[in-house]
């Protein structure tokens, strides 16, 4: 289908564990899910596996952007398809500046013998940090590097908002955020909320889904969704606790 | 002699020829080179149970596959020329291909005026010979290769001399290009800098292959005689091809109060040896050694350090800086030695590698020689992996591997680049690692 991320029957395993287990989900472009679940339920492993990380082995499954399966593609190559992950952990990369890295990211976007307009680059880089407000001095600083928690996140957002994906992934991108800087974020990504992005939010709080309202709240637990609902979901579950999820998963298993 | 024994011996008999056609030079200039080339027959190559030598590469460093007979003229010269184009505003430019001169671009009148010298060495051995008789070849090559240093003697007919007097002082760069055009070739660059009292100059020297293929020779040296209160900047950029075996036989000498400043970029060559000597002997002095290389494929990168501290009050600093990639090889050996008199010294020795590559290999053999008492020295070595995680989050950004490696490696390198002090000198080096990078995409 297009207009939508699919992703269907994904297995995925690290080293003889498997962690994600025939793992489904569909996000129309336009929508914002939420993931919720446990620790070590297998959020981030969807996450790092949809975008390719080596360490994640996908035994079965696909994951298909407006229609085209990219499980075969190399990570840069899915990023450039139009998939954003904001990490959990974002790496510190020491040596290159915030400024070079997003423009490196964006000139692999352009054909071969295209370059960057650097005057127009410097005016949206800009404009986004300050949305952001992340000082500009930030351009010249290395990507992440002796950044505070809530300052990697908030780079994070701001590399997505200037490479516009077409689905992004925010694996907890509210953790380590004050509420200052919580409000400002979920405002960046409310900015580019529309018809031309599907997002997948993965938190543990129900804070951050107060200011990202998501369409679908999905309940995930030992590696596949359990149950999946209006946003009233999350209040819910917040309320009940995980033993509810066990719970649920018991179901889902039996069934 | 007979004809049969120089048959055995290639390189004696490439030597006679070389003696022959310069008849016209000088007794002194004929004598010295053939009392070089005997030095380099009786001296043993190398092996690697040799300190100097360890983790070294041997096999090759006899020379059997280089061609000393006379190279072919040059057809392309004019292009080669045009491709000289590093610097476009220059005090002096000189274009060597082949050891030969393809092009000299002299002195504006005004510098002439000032009694500064710029003179290919062919052309000095006539015309300056009692500057020559006491700067050429004065210092003695003293980190292993003391045997090509002597070939590099007996066999090198052209370089560049500059010699700039008391208080003068020079904005525009001198520029030196040495390309090695035919295959098999060997060449021999010399650069000699020469500074009197309180003078100021800037020379850059690019080493260069035509083309990509040719496995070829080179062996090179530079010296510097830095004089009381005199500033010498000196740059090179190496980016032979990756079929060239390179020597690189570098020395300085530091006057009272002088600055010197040398820095090396090091892209190319399939093995490349380097050897830099920063001989602190005036007091108050400072000297920067500086170098960078980024290294791929099987190359070989062996670079060995020397500061030698005579004189007190006077600083020494170097930063040696390695990227590897593939199964790249890299050998940094230095050695701080401060002498009995030399108090006050400030000396700082660093190498710093950066393993792009599991099967990449950085050795690091850093050491001190203190002999006096009230000295600040210090000493260090790391190497770093960059991490697969760094890569990966670089990859999800939509970058490239190849062009994710070469950012980090460009961040790795920047606190050199930055310390080049002339922008389109660092914008070239840029360029040349640049373009090491755009072959690894292509690949
Ligand atoms: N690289 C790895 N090597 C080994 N085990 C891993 C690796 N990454 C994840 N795991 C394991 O996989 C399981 C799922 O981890 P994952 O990070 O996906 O959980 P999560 O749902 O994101 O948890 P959290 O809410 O704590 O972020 C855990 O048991 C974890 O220990
Ligand atoms: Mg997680």
């Amino acid at each position: 289908m297009s207009n939508t991320l699919e992703i269907k029957n994904l297995n995925v395993s690290i080293g003889d564990k498997q962690i994600l287990k025939d793992f489904s989900l569909t996000v129309p472009k336009g929508e914002v899910h939420a993931i919720m679940g446990p620790n070590g339920t297998g959020k981030s492993t969807l996450a790092k596996a949809m975008a390719g990380h080596p360490d994640y082995e996908v035994t079965s499954g696909e994951v298909i952007i407006d229609g085209e399966n990219i499980m075969e593609l190399e990570a840069d190559e899915r990023s450039r398809e139009g998939l954003f992950l904001a990490f959990q952990y974002p790496m510190e990369i020491p040596g290159v500046t915030i400024a070079n890295f997003i423009r490196a990211a964006l000139n692999a976007r352009l054909p071969d013998d295209e370059e960057l307009n650097a005057p127009d680059y410097y005016k949206a880089l800009y404009a986004k940090m300050d949305m952001l407000k992340i000082d500009r001095k930030f351009t010249s600083r290395s990507v992440n590097d002796g950044f505070s928690g809530g300052e990697k996140k908030r780079c994070e957002i701001l590399q997505m908002a200037m490479l516009e994906p077409k689905y992004a992934v925010l694996d907890e991108t509210d953790s380590g955020l004050d509420i200052d800087a919580l409000k400002i974020v979920a405002e960046g990504v409310n900015s580019m909320r529309g018809e031309n992005l599907g997002a997948l939010v993965i938190t543990h709080y129900q804070r951050l889904l107060d200011y990202i309202v998501p369409d679908v709240v999905h309940v995930m637990y030992d590696g596949r969704i359990v149950k999946s609902g209006p946003k009233e979901l999350a209040l819910e579950l917040e309320s009940k606790g995980y033993e509810w999820v066990k719970e649920l998963a018991g179901e889902v298993a039996a069934s | 002699m007979s004809e049969s024994s120089h048959a055995e011996n290639p390189i004696r008999e490439a030597f006679a020829r070389h003696i022959e056609d310069l008849d016209t030079a000088p007794f002194w200039w004929k004598n010295a080179k053939t009392e070089s080339y005997e030095k380099f027959e009786s001296l043993a190559n190398p092996t690697r149970r040799d300190e100097e030598w360890r983790f070294a590469t041997i096999k090759g460093l006899e020379l059997a596959d280089v061609r000393f007979a006379a190279l072919p003229s040059i057809s392309d010269a004019a292009a080669l020329v045009e491709r000289s184009n590093f610097i476009e505003k220059f005090s002096g430019r000189f274009v060597f291909g082949d050891d030969q001169t393809l092009q000299a671009d002299r002195l504006s009148p005004e510098l002439e005026e000032k009694g500064v010298i710029w003179a290919p060495l062919k052309e000095a051995v006539a015309k300056h010979g009692d500057l020559l008789k006491d700067y050429f070849m004065k210092q003695e090559a003293d980190l292993g290769s003391e045997k090509f240093a002597a070939l590099h003697q007996a066999f090198m007919e052209n370089g560049a001399l500059l010699y700039v007097p008391k208080g003068v002082e020079i904005e525009d760069a001198f520029v030196v290009y040495n390309w090695s055009i035919n295959a098999g070739s060997a060449i021999f660059p010399h650069t000699l800098v020469i500074t009197e009292d309180f003078a100021k100059v800037k020379l850059v020297e690019a080493n260069l292959s035509a083309t990509e293929d040719t496995a070829a020779f080179s062996c090179g040296v530079n010296h510097i005689f830095a004089g009381v209160g005199s500033t010498v900047d000196y740059t090179l950029l190496q980016n032979f091809n990756e079929q060239t075996l390179g020597f690189q036989i570098n020395s300085n000498i530091a006057g009272k109060d002088s600055n010197v400043k040398t820095i090396s970029v090091n892209v190319g060559c399939r093995r490349y040896r380097s050897e830099t000597h920063g001989q602190i002997k005036g007091s108050g002095s400072k000297v920067e050694m500086l170098s960078l290389a980024v290294a791929d494929n099987e190359q070989e990168i062996d670079q060995r350090t020397l500061q030698t501290h005579s004189a007190p009050h006077a600083v020494s600093d170097l930063l040696f800086k390695n990227a590897l990639i593939d199964n790249a090889r890299t050998i940094f050996s230095g050695l701080i030695k401060v002498d009995p008199g030399a108090q006050q010294t400030d000396a700082y020795q660093t190498n710093r590698n950066l393993l792009l590559s599991g099967t990449a290999e950085a050795n690091s053999l850093p050491g001190l020689e203190i002999d006096a008492n009230d000295v600040k020295c210090s000493h260090g070595a790391t190497t770093s992996q960059i991490e697969d995680d760094e890569i990966f989050y670089m990859l999800a950004r939509g970058i490239p591997r190849a062009k994710a490696e070469e950012l980090i490696v460009y961040g790795f390198f920047e606190e050199i680049l930055e310390r080049i002090s002339c922008e389109t000198v660092a914008e070239n080096a840029r360029q040349i690692i640049q373009s090491k990078f755009k072959k690894r995409q292509t690949k």
